[in-house]
């Protein structure tokens, strides 16, 4: 258990370190890690945390590092009070390095914000970026989010529809995600 | 230091669905209401917590913080920044794994579970514009991609092989290597 809480803090410490471009370039970080790496928890208990980090308020990056870390403790069999313990530990570590960061970097960055060579590595840094969202989403892309046409078809293409219609939504009618979440949620009920 | 922990605990009580969703709700409470900051330091803020890793929300509250009460002001609105989602996450945590496996909760699961991949998505083409993607540079988040996706590289070495190269890059350009 001392192996998990430890692994859990270098986990996050790390996550909270390297974790640039905000909430959802975080979230690729953490999948990496907690899901493929770790397998501390499934695809789908991944992504119903996901869905939990956007109807609740609160960063993205502090929602899900509490809820890893439950989750991972119970997951392996531990009791609730050690989930707990977990959470905290995890929530901590996540935090630990930006604390630490910006209070050198408050002091600091500001007057080398246009430093060129800090303008050269952001130039390569931002794009990177982009590239984490978009795998994030593609990793998210599994039978346990879609099912498949094979198992269920029904389920598949509903959940294709799904996804179609919550991506231009987003995108083209600028849909706020709580409203959008609920409203999938009614439409899952209907259909399944 | 009690306005500011009750200011930043409402910040982070309020943030629903990431941090650039946050950033009106902080304008309006450390600029217009508290006049703790300018609102052209803000931009500069924005810039700064944008560019450094970790929490957005939790960035700009450490960097608010210590400049009105240093280190430990920094510490306050850190506390109070994470708070809100930690209490709540942690009650969901304990009911929800109860009752995870009813059959109608399984149901809304399987509606919602689509729309959060639209979720992560919808930013890609949101910020692409941010990030000022072009055609000499496009390869990037194209490579950064498929390292992850196809090979299952950690997206923390990925960042970590971004920064140094723009480092290298910013050499070269600039003829000292």
């Amino acid at each position: 258990m001392i192996t998990l809480y430890l692994l859990l803090f270098w986990t996050f410490f790390q996550i909270g370190l390297f974790g640039f471009g905000g909430g959802y370039a975080m979230v690729s970080m953490i999948q990496g890690e907690v899901v493929t790496h770790y397998h501390w928890m499934t695809m789908g208990q991944f992504t119903d945390i996901l869905a939990i980090s956007q109807m609740t308020p609160g960063p993205i990056g502090i929602n899900t590092a509490t809820y890893v870390g439950y989750t991972s403790l119970t997951n392996a069999g531990y009791a609730w009070y050690w989930g707990v313990l977990g959470s905290t530990i995890a929530t901590f570590a996540v935090v630990l390095p930006s604390f630490i960061l910006m209070l050198i970097i408050s002091r600091f960055l500001m007057a080398y914000k246009n430093h060129p060579t800090v303008e050269h590595v952001f130039s390569w840094l931002r794009p990177a970026v982009i590239g984490l969202l978009a795998a994030a989403a593609l990793c998210l892309m599994t039978k346990e989010n879609f099912s498949t046409p094979a198992i269920c078809p029904w389920q598949f293409w509903c959940s294709v529809g799904i996804f179609l219609f919550a991506l231009v939504s987003l995108i083209v009618y600028k849909m706020k995600p709580i409203p959008l979440i609920l409203l999938c949620g009614l439409v899952g009920l209907v259909l399944f | 230091m009690w306005e500011l922990f009750t200011n930043f605990f409402r910040i982070g009580l309020f943030t629903i669905g990431g941090g650039y969703a946050m950033i009106p709700l902080i304008e309006s409470t450390v600029v217009d209401e508290k006049r703790w900051i300018e609102r052209e330091e803000l931009l500069d803020l924005i810039a700064v917590a944008q560019s450094c890793p970790g929490i957005f929300a939790i960035n700009i509250g450490i960097f608010i913080g210590y400049k009105l009460r240093g280190v430990k002001g920094a510490l306050v609105t850190t506390l109070a920044t994470a708070l809100p989602s930690f209490i709540i996450i942690l009650t969901i945590a304990l009911c929800f794994n109860q009752f995870r496996d009813n059959p109608y909760v399984e149901k809304i699961f399987r509606g919602i579970r689509p729309a959060v991949v639209a979720l992560i998505a919808a930013p890609v083409f949101k910020m692409g514009k941010m990030a000022q993607i072009s055609w000499t540079n496009v390869w990037i988040p194209i490579v950064a991609t498929l390292l992850i996706w196809l090979l299952g590289v950690s997206p923390i070495y990925v960042i970590l092989l971004a920064g140094i190269s723009g480092y290298i890059y910013g050499q070269v350009r600039e003829g000292k290597l």
